[in-house]
């Protein structure tokens, strides 16, 4: 199973996938409407509790960004305000040089952790979703990096569009990645590639705090993360979790 | 849209509640700038901090007035980290100076709890995000009974000693000024907490040992330490 949290018609609802009588994909309110993708706003699948992300998981990354591998995970933390739901926008402001991309797999804990051991780990896990975690590198300064300013901007981590039963997910460290601008791919993973795969995320921060339903862990992205330009659409994709989808715009939209 | 934190902390001003999420700044006070030295301009930092340097307790870490804070297996002392918080008002989002302080419901006491880390370099979760280690309170004094958040005296007391007094008049970035900066690039909302900066060096202390921290017209907010299960 898999649902949304959408806005529509005046009220926030859970919805699920439901193709429509056209044949185009669209959505089933749980109390009985048909809509299409575009016909109701896409809000985060769920509201987050701590989002905790990682930074150089992927080797090849790691090696792109010249750094070695590190020693034990690097994780960084978000807060809610940087989260934004499917086919929404990420403002890029006036003047950066490089912004980029970051499709990642999003696992939702769905059951207290503490303390819990690789082989148990899975059974804390909710579900997944696909997270694009935005970052502004212009911004980055070697202080408790990536510091808030590159990796805490509101509405610069898009999730969804659905939340996926971890039971619909036999093998989270086996799913592809892949990014497309503007149609054209830019970035090809696969969550195998994972310094720490999922269950020893969970067993190494389990290890020195707990963490509790609906909490989100962004498990980092592959190689090949690159520039975005205003106007841009940016699809991030994973094996069986659907597409994501986020649209670049400048700093008028927001009044700046 | 975080949870709430299941902590008890009085407030009887609007939002009425906290969200649960708690954002520090780090080397906001210039004794902790200072104790670096020459340092911040050397590998691996390179330059001052432009930005202001923030941080996330997690709502794993909130606790309450007289909660235990669980020294881990393994380390010796923590730090205790004092500071004021700023609890958010209302939808802050690129605030002047002049204004800021409008944003600003109440404040309360944080004890940025810390395992002490030689380097600020790379993230501070395994030092600062463990359970239990970020006591506040105890209670949300509205922001009309405080004239000057900038000119708070900050004393610290271990087993009832002081071991620090400090002001928040040495902030590098002074309340509003940080309120600024913050809200430039990320919207505070209401009930979100902001530590504005914790001077160095912070007292250490050591399970047995009871940390108390006082600010004036905030009252004062006390912790045993113990000893963390294995």
């Amino acid at each position: 199973m898999r649902v949304a949290r959408v806005a529509c018609a005046g009220a926030i609802h859970v919805a699920q996938p439901q193709q429509l009588a056209d044949g185009r994909a669209g959505l089933r309110l749980t109390d009985g409407r048909t809509l299409a993708e575009e016909e109701v706003v896409w809000l985060p699948p769920l509201e987050a509790g701590t989002i905790i992300a990682l930074g150089l998981n992927y080797a090849k990354r790691a090696k792109e960004l010249a750094f070695s591998t590190p020693d034990e995970p690097l994780v960084f933390l978000k807060g809610p305000g940087t989260l934004i739901g499917h086919r929404g926008v990420t403002r890029r402001p006036a003047g950066v040089k490089f912004m980029h991309y970051e499709c990642e797999l999003a696992v939702v804990i769905g059951r207290s952790a503490r303390s819990v051991r690789r082989s148990d780990a899975l059974a804390h896990v909710a579900g997944y979703c696909i997270a694009n975690d935005y970052a502004i590198r212009d911004y980055l300064e070697n202080w408790y990096r990536p510091n808030l300013r590159v990796k805490n901007r509101d509405g610069a981590t898009v999730l969804g569009p659905w939340l996926v039963d971890a039971a619909d997910v036999p093998d989270p460290g086996n799913l592809g990645l892949r990014t497309y601008i503007n149609g054209k791919l830019t970035q090809e993973g696969n969550t195998r590639d994972m310094i720490s795969d999922v269950p020893a995320l969970l067993e190494y921060l389990s290890s020195f705090m707990t963490l509790t339903a609906g909490d989100i862990i962004l498990t980092g992205t592959p190689e090949g993360a690159v520039n975005v330009e205003v106007g841009d659409e940016v699809i991030c994709e994973i094996d069986g979790l659907g597409r994501l989808q986020n649209t670049i715009v400048g700093d008028a939209l927001f009044g700046r | 849209m975080p949870l709430g934190p299941c902590i008890a902390v009085t407030m009887d001003v609007p939002p009425y509640r906290l969200s649960g999420t708690v954002y520090g700044a780090l080397l906001n006070h210039r004794t902790a700038l200072q104790a670096l030295g020459d340092a911040v301009n050397r590998p691996p930092y390179n330059a001052a901090p432009q930005a202001p340097v923030l941080y996330i307790k997690p709502r794993n870490t909130l606790a309450s007035d007289g909660d235990y804070i669980a020294v881990p297996p393994g380390v010796d002392e923590l730090e205790v980290g004092a500071s004021l918080g700023l609890v958010i008002g209302r939808p802050s989002c690129r605030l002047t100076e002049d204004r800021a302080l409008e944003s600003v419901a109440g404040y309360l006491i944080v004890n940025d709890v810390s395992v002490p880390h030689p380097s600020y370099y790379r993230p501070s979760i395994p030092f600062k995000a463990r359970d239990g280690f970020c006591p506040l309170g105890p209670r949300v004094v509205p922001r009309t009974a405080i004239a000057n958040p900038d000119a708070l005296t900050i004393r610290v007391y271990i087993d009832g000693v002081l071991k620090q007094a400090t002001t928040n008049s040495q902030l590098v970035r002074p309340v509003a000024r940080l309120l600024a900066d913050v809200t430039e690039f990320m919207t505070l909302m209401p009930g979100d907490v902001l530590a504005v900066g914790v001077a160095s060096p912070a007292p250490r202390i050591r399970a047995g040992e009871r940390a108390g921290i006082e600010i004036e017209g905030l009252g004062r907010l006390e912790n045993p330490i113990v000893e963390g299960a294995p």
